[in-house]
């Protein structure tokens, strides 16, 4: 495999509970089985949660806070993951950072982190308030998850505001936990729908799938392995797209095959 | 519309949850992206509405002014219908020549 360019991509959402963390680690572990050296920095620093849905929340010896205050190298700080040598998660520091930490903090850490990888996967916390914007200060791209919900979708939007003035690019979308029968039947926001109002690019589309919360359990993110369900292999396509393969995005109608869906497809033809 | 809106308003049935959400969404992302607040608009749409008034009669009913959002930028809309253009604005540009904001009209709101 050809070095993969640098990237440094916030995964953020402006709306809770959509999905950001779980991106985060299934994209981390995706990346580094692709060989790509992937460092997942957790920002949400009030409510840490990446550290468990990787498994790793065992082996935290130091983390983000001792490495600003410099009582610890970087390398001591960084916790890699035993099966993906090739992912290391540093792990956000005590709750109490949020009363210090300014965004220049992040972009020092950031900084220390670059020479060592390839691609550095900044998971935010939820909501635009300062936790956001030091997580943003580093970052040079970023991905957007939203859930075909109307209000994970205009918080999308102003969190898109938000990262369009400070000239983040690329920014570009997942669309998490779609439901694709009741999008044929009308009663979910359609991608398009999703796509034309936030006026982004598409990267991912995953399934909502009940393995998801089984791997969480577990601490065993969908895309180690060879896990074949639908959100683990719509994971691994977005970290290939992302490292820039060409790999085509499911139609949402072709996976209801027969009548009902072909009845249902020419019910949304628009006639005006 | 699609064909699915078009049976449910035959039908008279409720429109399909989807499609309100995507109407919903985009009229609040209007407001959320510019910035205006509907008590403000409420007031650009009346004074936009006299000002057009002083020189043409207007279709009242028919009109709207609206926020409408594409591609993330906004635009505010305005569809006024006419009914005729005032007799006493003809006027006044028979008079003045082009210098139509010389002559007030007292009578043209209504």
């Amino acid at each position: 495999m050809t070095a993969p360019s640098q990237h440094t991509i916030l995964i953020c959402s402006g709306k809770g509970g959509v999905g950001k963390t779980t991106l985060t680690a299934n994209l981390g572990i995706a990346l580094a089985s692709q060989g790509v050296r992937t460092a997942v920095l957790d920002a949400d620093f009030g409510l840490r949660n990446l550290d468990l849905l990787l498994g790793l929340e065992n082996r935290i010896v130091f983390t983000a806070q001792e490495v600003l205050a410099g009582s610890c190298r970087l390398e001591q700080a960084m916790v890699k993951h035993k099966q993906e040598p090739n992912l290391s998660l540093l792990p956000a520091g005590n709750p109490r950072m949020l009363d210090w930490l300014k965004p220049e903090d992040m972009q020092k850490i950031v900084e220390m982190i670059k020479p060592h990888f390839d691609v550095i996967l900044i998971d935010a916390p939820a909501g635009i308030e300062d936790g956001f914007k030091n997580a943003a200060a580093a970052a040079e791209e970023a991905i957007i998850v939203t859930t075909p919900e109307v209000s994970a979708v205009r918080d999308a939007d102003r969190v898109i505001g938000l990262l369009n003035t400070r000239g983040i690019n690329p920014i570009q979308l997942v669309l998490n936990r779609v439901r694709p029968k009741m999008m044929a039947n009308q009663e979910m926001l359609g991608i398009s729908d999703v796509t034309d109002i936030l006026a982004l690019p598409l990267i991912g589309l995953v399934l909502e799938d009940e393995q998801v919360i089984v791997s969480t359990n577990r601490g065993e993110p969908l895309t180690l392995g060879n896990g074949k369900s639908p959100a683990a292999i719509a994971y691994r396509n977005v970290a290939k797209r992302l490292m820039g393969e060409q790999i085509p995005l499911p139609d949402p109608n072709q996976l209801n095959k027969g009548l009902r869906a072909k009845v249902r497809q020419l019910m949304q033809t628009k006639i005006f | 519309m699609t064909l699915l809106d078009l049976i449910d308003k035959l039908l008279g049935r409720q429109q399909a949850s989807a499609t309100t959400a995507k109407h919903r969404l985009q009229l609040v992302l209007a407001h959320d992206r510019s910035d205006l607040n509907p008590e403000l608009l409420q007031r650009m749409r009346k004074e936009i509405l006299e000002v057009v008034s002083k020189y043409v009669e207007l279709d009242l009913d028919g009109g709207d002014v609206t926020l409408e959002t594409e591609d993330r930028s906004t635009a505010l809309v305005a569809n006024l219908p006419i009914r005729r253009v005032k007799e006493a604005a003809l006027q006044s540009l028979n008079l003045n020549g082009p210098a139509l904001e010389a002559k007030p009209q007292s009578d043209a709101i209504e």
